[in-house]
């Protein structure tokens, strides 16, 4: 009977952990699925399209997930096919220093325009 | 003198924007990015059309020639419309096709080869479009050609014509 209760935490124990590992992989996949472009759907996630593209890239990605890759192994993937446009969030190289770095430079001018006003209204 | 100077910025900045717009709508809605062309084919295991086998990449391109990897579908359209330019190119000995079955039925595949031909040399199944991304195809019709250092040179994304024909003939030499 011991043995019988045993078992059967053990079995509830492991189903558990599996449902859990489960969920943090489909999270991990909605995330990822969210942050990829759909390239003949135009402005759409592979996450919200069901074009055959996309449907082929949710079984690549799930099937990368299962093989153990992580998120940014599968951009790098995702990246050498298609280049980075398929990517949402763009990393910052030599193609989209200009992206990143200009909202700074346009609030260092701003900001810049602005200091300059208060120091000629004081004056 | 200042208000000249508001016009003036507003002019350039209005033409600035009915230039973009003007330009917008002359170019077509499918922006395909360069991705930098000149890598090495995948490496991949695929059922084979003919044999039901599965066969290995290396086994696919072993041959020191170029090849051509053609995605197609009974069900697409613009696949009927290059495929007399396939047959045309399965003629020359300097290249052999292979074809890439997409999502597709096999009885509609198999009549489509019967009624316009065969240009390839080996068909590979992709029944759930897996195959094309690993190409980094976008889908149907899909043309690559690899070199003989079994680099991806060319992508043509649609049905290839016969400027294109062209191109991979001078290329082929």
């Amino acid at each position: 009977m011991k043995i019988l209760k045993i078992l059967i935490i053990l079995f509830l124990i492991t189903s558990f952990s599996e449902l859990k590992s489960d969920e943090v992989n489909d999270i991990l996949k909605n995330k990822i699925l969210k942050n990829i472009r759909c390239l003949i759907c135009q402005g759409q996630s592979v996450y919200d399209s069901e074009s055959e593209f996309a449907s082929s890239i949710k079984l690549i990605v799930d099937r990368k997930i299962n093989e153990g890759l992580k998120e940014k192994q599968i951009y790098q993937f995702l990246r050498e096919k298609y280049g980075d446009w398929v990517i949402f969030d763009p990393q910052l190289n030599k193609n989209t220093y200009v992206l990143w770095l200009l909202p700074l430079l346009l609030f260092l001018f701003g900001g810049a325009i602005i200091y300059k006003k208060i120091i000629s209204n004081k004056k | 003198m200042k208000n000249k100077f508001s016009l003036f910025v507003v002019v350039i900045f209005l033409s600035f924007c009915f230039v973009i717009f003007y330009k917008g709508l002359n170019t077509s809605n499918n922006y395909i990015p360069k991705v930098n062309e000149k890598k090495n084919i995948p490496t991949f295991k695929a059922k084979d059309f003919d044999s039901d086998n599965y066969i290995n990449s290396d086994k696919i391109f072993e041959e020191n020639i170029f090849y051509i990897v053609n995605i197609w579908a009974s069900w697409c359209v613009p696949c009927r419309t290059e495929h007399p330019l396939l047959m045309q190119l399965s003629k020359n000995e300097s290249i052999k096709l292979i074809g890439l079955n997409y999502r597709d039925n096999f009885n509609n595949a198999k009549n489509f080869i019967d009624d316009f031909g065969n240009p390839y040399s080996r068909i590979l199944i992709d029944k759930d479009g897996t195959l094309g991304v690993e190409f980094g195809a976008y889908g149907v019709p899909e043309t690559f050609l690899i070199d003989k250092n079994k680099d991806i040179i060319k992508k043509f994304v649609g049905p290839i014509n016969q400027e294109i024909v062209n191109e991979i003939r001078l290329i082929i030499k």
